[in-house]
């Protein structure tokens, strides 16, 4: 197991962007529909915790899973209603939720805190694939959710950009008017990206739970709910570079923890507060808006142009 | 073929407030250009909203080929071959034409092929002679094109009863007969085509008949053959229209704003105005024709300060007042009167009083120090209301509640109490009904006899033909071409609209 450093910070990088992938993947969806979700903070956690709570009651990690996406869709469904069919606003709706999902799930867990949950999800080695020198390890060496998020990323590519659904999702969140009138079902199209979006939220959530700590603690999302959403703004809206930017995220994270780990022989980095190190991701996420919020302001490109904007036919 | 498209039977569509349409018949017969005539808010744009499915009417019957049919949303209305050109264009700017036509249809499988369907389009416009690319994004098209587009949208899904809103509003003179040529070959092979217009001219000249909404009532039926302007005329308004007409005063020989090598950028970065050069004079209705989007918005920002110059200079009274704040053209009495009543010209939801100060608050008159003394604003919004007719519910209700055509009289009152040297009017009639209309004009034509310059751009042709002392023709954010209130040429100033710059007929630049 003698693996350059690099293989296996990269390695721990897939593991740490994963749950940032599930999110930001829900997030492209409702965001291409033209619903801004700011509760993927809140989804997330509510998602950990029932999946958490689900595997401890039934000893299987996939009805952990199955209870996390219910949990995010049960979410995403307030949020629809609230910002599609009574066109609240949709950054209140999102911080509420947020909050909301915050308080639920440290009420939901209390009891539970700390207890290992029986069945984690476990790395399984792809055969064929796990050779392949240093990408087999860095990609092919892990647990089941992380597979399933790279088929998310290919399936939801392929929906959004290849498929007539995808179209008219896009057309919902460019210009509803238009794609009223051209008959297709804004709301209906908004409802089920939104859903689906809460819905991975959750898995997120239930990855932190089940996989990556693997544990139940108050709060356990730390933020990463907000670097999902801003993460989807520096992927402008498209699965690939989600990938590479929740990897990126991820490896910023892992990185601390290596540094840490490291001891004296992190040289100079040995004497950064770990505190710091700790900071390195929201750090990254401010420079990353910065960077990329003037660019596109510049260019004009990427936002849904009805993004944050409720629809109303017969508004006058 | 069952003689009637459509049949509409006293319909009747409520808003809170308001009746838009109100026992309206209607019927369409398979090839026929038939015009629906009417001033703004006549209802009717209510009325084909309700059928295209957008609106749901509260009472009333329609029938669709012989039919009676209940259309509750677009799709129903889509299946029943109706299709409408919006005003406002419903198009996705960021998809290619393409994408456009086939989103929401069903006619691709669930994986898209689009080279498949770009050229099945090619083939298809080529068809009905319309001419657009297939592959090319919709913000890349100019507006021209982009009607173009959504007709080819229709045409695509099989649409025979079709609906334009104003079709002309945004076109040059050419391009509006080149519109009306094709959508008369549609008639040919025997679809219906329902015309939205408030123009008579044009509606005489193109249409097969006539049918006339006022105030959301049905009030006639012609045939376009039988009838004259006149006629239309009164059954659209029931009465005479009379402006300030007999201008007897000239314009001044002194130049109170001069623009020299005017450029600037617009919201794109690219460069809407082009080293422009335009003089206004004391007394002088400067009119600006020009399709919209051709650097009028522009113009008027920059004179108002809004917006930097990248190059040119801008003199008022001949002293420079290049790169200023919008306060010091305030004080400078440069006064505009915005295209977005509300929201450049007026704040929603603050009442009359607040917004009757908005450029005025700093004012000795009004405020004490820090302090604005709302006993003095009281009587000044009070003056303000009284003197230029502000029909409203009270001068503490928010401005957002009045009507268009209060909305533009209370912008009106507050730029011109602050008795401005130059006034700038971005398309100030839009929207407004006849009597509002009527006012408005007549308040341009006596603060020019008051001898304040005014810069009048408008989309309406007409309107700038009989109010200006001259007018300066925009395209793609140059000058073509100035015309003196002689020289005025509906031919002249269309062929300049497109681009054809006439020599000689240019702003010549005093050298002082």
């Amino acid at each position: 197991m003698n693996d350059p450093l690099v293989v296996v910070i990269l390695s721990t990088a897939v593991i740490a962007g994963t749950p940032l992938l599930f999110a930001a993947l829900g997030e492209i969806l409702a965001e291409r529909s033209g619903v801004l979700n700011l509760g993927v903070e809140g989804m997330m956690l509510v998602g950990a915790v029932s999946g958490y709570i689900a595997t401890l009651l039934t000893g299987n990690h996939w009805a952990g899973v199955l209870a996390a996406l219910a949990a995010g869709g049960m979410m995403g469904m307030i949020h629809a209603f609230i910002s599609v069919s009574l066109r609240g606003n949709q950054v209140v709706s999102g911080l509420a939720l947020t909050i909301f999902g915050t308080g639920l799930s440290a009420f939901l867990g209390k009891s539970y805190i700390g207890q290992p949950v029986p069945d984690v999800f476990k790395p399984v080695t792809v055969p064929l694939f796990s050779q392949i020198p240093y990408l087999g390890k860095i990609f092919f060496e892990h647990d089941a959710l992380v597979y399933l998020s790279y088929i998310f990323v290919i399936v939801i590519w392929v929906l959004v950009f290849k498929t007539r659904w995808g179209l008219n999702l896009r057309a919902v969140g460019e210009n509803p008017a238009a794609a009223d009138s051209m008959g297709i079902p804004v709301y209906l199209t908004r409802y089920i990206s939104v859903v689906s979006g809460g819905m991975l939220a959750g898995l997120g959530g239930a990855y932190l739970s089940l996989a990556y700590a693997p544990t139940w603690l108050e709060n356990m999302t730390a933020g990463r709910g907000w670097i999902a959403v801003a993460l989807v703004i520096f992927a402008v809206w498209h699965p690939w570079k989600a990938l590479v930017g929740s990897y990126i995220f991820g490896g910023v994270d892992a990185l601390g923890f290596h540094i840490q780990a490291m001891g004296e022989k992190a040289l100079f980095l040995k004497d950064v507060s770990p505190f710091f190190l700790q900071m390195l991701p929201y750090i990254l996420t401010i420079i990353v808006l910065i960077l990329v919020t003037s660019e596109t302001k510049k260019r004009r490109v990427g936002t849904p142009a009805a993004l944050g904007l409720p629809y109303d036919r017969e508004e006058r | 073929m069952t003689t009637t498209l459509v049949k509409m039977v006293s319909i009747t569509k409520r808003f809170p407030g308001v009746t838009a349409n109100s026992g309206i018949n209607f019927e369409l017969r398979p090839g026929e250009i038939h015009a629906l005539l009417g001033e703004n808010g006549a209802g009717k744009s209510t009325l084909m909203n309700i059928l295209t499915g957008l609106y749901m009417p509260d009472e009333g019957e329609i029938y669709i080929r012989g039919a009676r049919v209940k259309l509750t949303s677009p799709r129903d209305a889509i299946e029943a071959g109706i299709g409408m050109v919006h005003q406002h264009f419903r198009l996705v700017q960021t998809f290619s034409v393409a994408e456009n036509v086939i989103m929401g249809s069903g006619d691709q499988g669930f994986f898209l092929n689009m080279q498949e369907v770009e050229d099945k389009l090619a083939r298809f416009s080529g068809e009905y002679g319309i001419n657009v690319m297939p592959g090319s994004k919709i913000w890349q098209l100019s507006v021209g094109e982009q009607q173009r587009v959504e007709i080819v949208k229709m045409l695509y899904r099989g649409t025979d009863i079709m609906i334009l809103d104003e079709p002309t509003a945004v076109l040059t003179p050419q391009e509006s007969r080149e519109l009306f040529a094709t959508l008369r070959r549609m008639a040919d092979m025997g679809k219906g085509i329902i015309v939205i217009s408030h123009k008579i001219q044009e509606v005489l000249e193109n249409a097969d008949r006539i049918t006339v909404l006022r105030d959301g009532r049905y009030v006639d039926t012609f045939s376009g053959k039988d009838t004259d302007s006149r006629k239309l005329t009164m059954a659209m308004v029931d009465r005479d229209i009379s402006y300030g007409q007999n201008i007897s005063s000239k314009p001044k020989d002194d130049f109170i704003l001069c623009l020299k090598g005017l450029t600037v950028l617009g919201d794109r970065g690219q460069k809407a105005l082009k080293s422009l050069d335009l003089n206004l004079r004391k007394g002088e209705i400067l009119g600006i024709a020009g399709v919209a989007g051709n650097g009028q918005k522009e113009l008027a920002e920059v004179i108002a300060g809004l917006r930097e110059e990248a190059a040119g200079e801008i003199e008022v009274r001949g002293e420079r007042f290049t790169g200023r704040s919008a306060r010091r053209m305030i004080d400078a009495g440069i006064s505009l009167i915005p295209e977005d009543r509300l929201g450049t010209g007026l704040v929603g939801s603050l009442n009359i009083l607040e917004n009757s100060i908005l450029k005025k608050y700093r004012s000795g008159d009004i405020s004490t120090g820090w302090f604005i003394s709302w006993k003095r604003v009281r009587e000044y919004a009070h003056r303000l209301v009284e003197k230029f007719d502000v029909k409203t519910t009270g001068v503490e209700a928010p401005v957002r509640l009045l009507s268009g055509g209060n909305l533009q009289k209370l912008l009106l009152a507050r730029e011109i109490s602050n008795d401005p040297d130059v006034i700038v009017a971005v398309y100030p009639v839009r929207g407004l009904d006849v009597g509002a209309i009527e006012f408005v004009r007549n308040t341009l034509l006596r603060q020019r006899e008051n001898g304040k310059g005014i810069i009048l751009i408008s989309e309406e042709l007409e309107e700038l033909f009989m109010l200006s002392d001259r007018v300066a023709v925009m395209h793609e954010g140059e000058i073509m071409g100035i015309l003196d209130r002689e020289e005025i040429d509906l031919e002249r100033v269309g062929r300049m609209m497109a681009g054809e710059r006439e020599e000689g007929s240019h702003e010549r630049t005093a050298v002082r």
